[in-house]
């Protein structure tokens, strides 16, 4: 017969110092690992900025203004391709923001059978896993062919507005701004339809006993109670569109002349690294890697403000 | 009997009806706003079907034995395939992925287990957030700076850093949101047996979640096989078989893509879209069985 206390007293009454040490061990590994990613984010700018120094305190902050990019006489200005940046991201915001609301009521609101919507959910994501060099591809053989016609059209018949004063090139600003509207497509999607889907039901329900219709309640109710995170989402597109490489690189053309119209070839500052870097020595590595950190500050500050505009929408409906 | 009908008919021209009415300006608004946002879904897939059809029709005419056991051909060469560019990418994925998922899991366990959802999570899951968003040409960069010119050379090492760098967010985000999906329940019947932190952690909430934790791996795994713009800085690219993971060379399919597609040669554009095709391929492929493989919940 065993004695009750026996049991007792067979159990440890505490952990052996090595246990302990251990399980404190794995705590602090994983909080280790944790605050590294902090540490990944400060790190990534540094030596980036580190190898910028010579070319910012070449050409300062009219690196940013002046529009001369001459690697023979070391002349460097990034303006054109800041330019270039900002106009491509705009006209794939231009496309890609009515495109991607439009999807997300049709996949939040119950027009079709919850079976379907989510299919359709799953092939809208699936844009956002092709590879950006097979989009770049693409864009190459099959896009900037499909979109000469329209660009011609646009040339002959309102060729008096400067944007579409040149003749159609092939590779330029236009298609470029076409393809990064695909690409960014599924984050505006899913961000938008994420922040209607997140509603209270009460919301919609309430609007609709008032006898508003389905289409009155989503754009007098839903839309703007969803609004900061439809923002949010359309500014992580933007951050997307302003950093996209490869695709970019392939058809904008890369032209370091500035160009107001959108059918001649321009250039983004990350489809200029690609291109020259592998080429580049001395000075004009550091004025690359200038042109690098433009572009993570300002992807940076675009992506941080629309984390926090997201963030916003959830504490405030949970 | 008269009054009653004029009165319905009244309030359906002024649109107070709840009777549809074609001729009424809602409800031809509500026609017309839910075509518009049929249209708009119809456009947004009209890309996707496109890409897909094109690389598949384009690469389909070299999908044979040869694409998969041979080098890529020289200019002149009608004949070849991308086997050193599936061997390469295989290669720099593999040591990526060997140093993020160590790093992403354990960090995504602090956040769900230990961090007890003070301000550091969030801070913590907001910054990660935003390192999602930074673009990848960054991470090749940073890895340029930070490795390549230390090392005094380009290395497959350097390739393979910033590749973890981009995979790092989806595993924390694809883990944490695993981990906190497991119920409260065995974590509490896990220390009341006696199990200490790093038992429960590791032997008890991983494997409930771990399903859902390869899921986010393999999706990682997919995106940093078509990434190009890091391997731009970090190693140079070359037709021939990769040489191990200190070499400066490596052949890989993204990179593959890109330089055949800019140039003039019709049989190298082909190959081009050949490995186009495989790699749309694999992201096919681990995005289907990924979709069937969170599907299956073990609670």
């Amino acid at each position: 017969m065993v004695l009750p206390n026996q049991n007792v007293t067979g159990i440890p009454q505490s952990r052996s110092p090595i246990e302990k040490t251990l399980d404190q061990g794995f705590v602090w590994l994983t909080r280790l690992m944790a605050w590294g990613i902090i540490v990944v984010l400060l790190l990534l700018g540094f030596p980036i900025a580190q190898q910028a120094i010579p070319a910012i305190q070449e050409f300062g902050l009219g690196f940013l203004f002046s529009s001369s990019w001459n690697p023979v006489n070391n002349q460097y200005g990034a303006f054109p391709m800041i330019y270039g940046t900002l106009v491509s991201s705009f006209i794939a915001l231009l496309f890609a923001v009515p495109l991607g609301l439009g999807t997300a009521i049709f996949l939040s609101e119950d027009f079709i059978p919850l079976s379907i919507r989510t299919a359709l959910t799953f092939l809208v994501e699936l844009l956002a896993a092709i590879p950006s060099v097979v989009y770049g591809l693409w864009g190459i053989f099959v896009l900037i062919p499909f979109l000469r016609p329209f660009q011609m059209f646009m040339y002959q018949n309102f060729g008096w507005i400067p944007l579409f004063s040149t003749p159609p090139a092939g590779p330029g600003m236009f298609p470029a701004g076409v393809i990064l509207a695909i690409m960014i497509l599924p984050i505006i999607t899913a961000i938008a339809r994420d922040s209607l889907a997140s509603l209270p039901p009460d919301l919609r329900q309430a609007s609709l006993g008032l006898g508003a219709t389905r289409w009155v309640t989503i754009f007098r109710v839903l839309i703007p109670a969803a609004f900061s995170g439809i923002v949010g989402g359309i500014m992580l597109g933007l951050g997307r569109a302003m950093g996209e490489t490869m695709a970019a690189t392939m058809i904008i053309g890369n032209s370091n002349n500035l160009k107001i119209s959108l059918f001649a070839p321009g250039n983004t500052i990350a489809s200029l690294m690609a291109n020259q870097f592998p080429e580049a020595s001395g000075l004009q590595v550091s004025a690359l890697m200038y042109a690098g950190l433009v572009l993570f500050a300002l992807t940076l500050l675009v992506n941080i403000a629309a984390e926090w505009i997201v963030n916003q929408v959830k504490a405030k409906y949970q | 009997m008269s009054n009653l009908s004029q009165k319905t008919n009244y309030a359906g021209s002024q649109g107070f009806s709840l009777i549809r009415n074609s001729k009424s300006s809602r409800d031809i608004f509500e026609f017309l706003m839910t075509g518009i946002a049929t249209a708009c879904i119809l456009i947004t897939l009209i890309p996707l079907f496109a890409v897909l059809f094109y690389v598949l029709v384009k690469g389909a005419g070299r999908l044979n034995l040869d694409l998969f056991t041979k080098l890529p051909p020289v200019a002149g060469q009608t004949t070849g395939g991308i086997a050193s560019a599936i061997l390469g990418t295989i290669q720099v994925v593999a040591i990526a992925t060997i140093v993020a998922v160590p790093f992403g899991v354990l960090a995504a366990i602090f956040l769900s287990e230990f961090g007890k959802n003070g301000q550091v999570v969030r801070w913590i899951r907001f910054i990660t957030n935003v390192l999602s968003g930074v673009p990848s040409i960054i991470a090749g960069v940073f890895a340029y700076s930070f490795i390549v010119l230390k090392m005094g050379t380009f290395s497959v090492v350097a390739g393979a850093i910033a590749l973890a760098i981009l995979m790092l967010p989806t595993i924390i985000r694809t883990t944490d949101e695993a981990l906190q999906i497991v119920p409260q329940e065995i974590r509490w019947a896990s220390v009341g047996v006696g199990a200490s932190n790093y038992q429960t952690a590791l032997q008890v909430v991983l494997p409930a979640a771990l399903p859902a934790i390869l899921t986010g791996v393999t999706l990682a795994v997919a995106r940093a096989a078509g990434e190009t713009a890091p391997l731009l800085f970090t190693v140079v690219y070359t037709n021939n078989w990769p040489k191990g993971p200190l070499s400066p060379t490596l052949p890989s399919l993204a990179y593959l893509v890109y330089e055949f597609a800019r140039g003039f040669d019709k049989v190298l554009q082909e190959f081009a879209w050949a490995a186009s095709l495989v790699l749309v391929a694999l992201v096919l492929l681990t995005s289907v069985i990924a979709r069937f493989a969170t599907r299956q919940k073990q609670f």
